[in-house]
């Protein structure tokens, strides 16, 4: 399938940009991690981008989104600010959370991005939360609750897709399958084989997979998905197969994965890929790609240092938000 | 004044909020046309539909969590949890996410959820299905914890709960429901944070909640044959406690025993002893004194039951031993 056959122009350059400014976020708040700046976990999005950006393409502006911790891909595809997004990674009063949350927490609810939560599937009863809420209004809203292969087991993950499915929530629930839930592959700790969309079946849900290493594919499935939902038909499982280029979190010497297959699934990036494919197709030139890079490392740079100069929080701030008054 | 039972003071609190505010709506297991494990709720889904009064699936993290969400998205859910026993089951929603998500998002957004659960022994339901846990939820901040003790409290007390922004914890005791008391017909409410004086007294102050309000009072009668006068303090809620009152009552009194239906090891009990005595030390003629269950699971035999949780006279006999009678 060809880009040009699908996105016009500004599309491709919309989902290359912003494929691209995850993968250099995540470059960034590395190295800041190594430089003492960010602290506590910090889990990278690289070799994920596709499906993030896949699929806000594809939703409006009014729909929910929520996430797990590795959430920073899904916060800046949503667009929250990455200067607001890298403060609050550097702990400071101008983040996202003012500081409160840090990087499994990003949080803007300006634009219905619900949070990243940091409880192995901790997200899944709240979307069907946020879910209930659009039914109830009565609303066209699609809720979409992205989760990670080592969710599956937790119980949560059955409660939500029950009763999802009984009472027809609109809910995309998202499969980020990423073969490995921290260190242990997920045919070690799941029975129900790879194709994990087929747990559906058990719950009467529509389901469907995606190569999440393509965006245009993913952007696809999600479409046919989200309308299935806004149409009043109930929750629809969709996995997309992905892999981390990373390793879980920073901590993670990366000894557990075959190195064969580290460098098939290289071979996928999503970002290289479109590029060489935008190349192909005449969609941009060279000139014009390397413009759009430097300017996302310019919006960038622009991030590190607004997360560099802003201020810490206030002592007084330790103290505020534990309670609406 | 008319007479009702705290089962009615709250099914009234509940049926004025689903009145006046089309943002609140009831779920939990039964709570529709089973009409509530305790009744509460019997009648309402014929009154108010299945839209507004849903029975869920027993899943009590997905309904909690699903209460959580859609209080997130702006309604104002009313969760009832059948027996605070099996919250347990929930922790995870409301320890690690109603709690957490004002603050962890920097103020972003709230989650005004009314948890509503049966707490307490002295059914015979033995050790899963006998605890009064109202006290680990009070040791965290972001949630309020409400333990009505009369019709009047368990009136006011909800309806303060409805107009509150924050995640609450509505604890009801099993043996109270059908405690009668006076509730006048005009409007009132009764405010967090400010326990109640059920009984005025000169020589001892015994601070109880929930149940053991009872329990304390009725040893407070049969003291006052023997020329002692106790004062009793309902706290009415847990968090926000309210120190103060106790600590003007033993300014009074000189001598202060808390009651507890749970467990003295880190019971909330062991919070009031240790504030009253860095408040009022110079007030007291004796060392604060606690009252709670044996340290042991609840038992199911009536003899031995008996024995665990505290009664009047296991109330007594601390105090004939404060006191020194």
């Amino acid at each position: 399938m060809t880009l040009k056959e699908k996105l016009n122009q500004q599309q491709v350059t919309e989902y290359y940009r912003m494929m691209l400014l995850i993968r250099r976020f995540e470059d960034r708040a590395a190295q800041a991690y190594m430089m003492g700046k960010v602290r506590g976990f910090l889990h990278l999005y690289s070799g994920e981008e596709a499906i993030a950006v896949g699929v806000m393409s594809v939703l409006k502006p009014q729909d929910y989104v929520v996430t797990h911790y590795r959430d920073h891909g899904h916060a800046l595809a949503r667009g929250i600010d990455p200067k607001a997004a890298m403060a609050e990674l550097f702990g400071k009063a101008t983040g996202t959370s003012k500081g409160k949350g840090g990087s499994m927490h990003l949080f803007d609810a300006s634009i219905n991005f619900m949070g990243g939560y940091a409880i192995v599937g901790g997200q899944f009863p709240l979307a069907t939360g946020f879910a209930l809420a659009s039914a109830y209004k009565g609303t066209d809203q699609v809720t979409v609750c992205f989760f990670g292969d080592g969710a599956l087991n937790e119980g949560e993950f059955h409660e939500a897709m029950n009763l999802a499915s009984v009472w027809k929530l609109p809910v995309l629930f998202l499969l980020e399958n990423n073969l490995y839930g921290m260190g242990t592959r997920v045919d070690r700790t799941y029975a129900g084989g790879h194709d994990v969309y087929k747990a559906s079946e058990h719950y009467a849900m529509e389901a469907g997979v995606v190569d999440g290493m393509d965006v245009l594919a993913v952007r696809d499935s999600v479409t046919d998905a989200v309308d299935y939902i806004r149409q009043g038909n109930g929750p629809f499982l969709l996995e997309a197969k992905t892999y981390r280029f990373q390793g879980h979190s920073m901590a993670d010497p990366g000894e557990y994965r075959d190195k064969e297959e580290e460098a098939e699934w290289l071979t996928k990036d999503p970002i290289s890929n479109m590029r060489r494919q935008m190349l192909e197709e005449d969609l941009l030139s060279e000139k014009e790609i390397q413009a759009l890079e430097s300017e996302v490392d310019q919006v960038l740079d622009e991030a590190v240092r607004f997360a560099d100069e802003s201020p810490f929080p206030e002592p007084e701030a330790l103290f505020e938000n534990v309670y609406v008054e | 004044m008319p007479e009702i039972t705290i089962r009615d003071a709250i099914s009234q609190g509940l049926k004025e909020a689903l009145d006046n505010d089309e943002r609140v709506f009831i779920m939990g297991e039964d709570v529709g046309y089973y009409g509530g494990a305790y009744a509460v709720t019997k009648g309402f889904v014929q009154e108010y539909g299945e839209r507004r009064i849903m029975d869920t699936p027993i899943s009590e993290s997905v309904f909690v969590g699903a209460g959580v969400g859609a209080a997130m998205a702006g309604l104002r859910p009313v969760v009832e949890i059948m027996t605070i026993n099996f919250s347990l089951l929930a922790m995870d929603q409301i320890v690690n996410h109603a709690a957490k998500i004002h603050y962890m998002s920097g103020g972003q957004l709230k989650a005004p959820v009314i948890i509503r659960t049966v707490t307490g022994g002295g059914a015979g339901l033995a050790a899963t299905h006998s605890q009064s846990l109202e006290g680990w939820y009070a040791t965290v901040p972001g949630l309020k914890v409400i333990t009505p003790a009369t019709p009047y409290d368990a009136l006011g007390l909800l309806r303060t709960a409805f107009k509150d922004e924050n995640p609450i914890i509505y604890a009801e005791h099993d043996l109270l429901y059908r405690t009668r008391g006076e509730v006048p017909e005009e409007y009132y409410e009764v405010p967090f944070g400010q326990a109640r004086i059920a009984r005025e007294g000169t020589d001892i102050t015994i601070v109880a909640n929930s149940g053991m309000v009872r329990v304390a009072e009725d040893a407070a009668k049969k003291l006052e044959a023997r020329g002692v006068s106790a004062e009793v303090i309902d706290l009415r809620t847990l968090r926000p406690l309210d120190i103060d009152t106790i600590a003007k009552s033993v300014h009074k009194t000189n001598r202060c025993i808390v009651v507890e239906e749970t467990w003295r090891f880190g019971g909330f009990g062991s919070f009031i002893a240790s504030e009253i005595q860095e408040i009022a030390f110079d007030d007291l003629d004796a060392p604060v004194a606690r009252v709670g269950c044996a340290d042991v699971p609840a038992p199911y035999s009536k003899p031995l039951e008996d024995l665990q949780i505290p009664n009047g006279d296991t109330i007594i006999r601390e105090i004939e031993r404060v006191i020194g009678l």
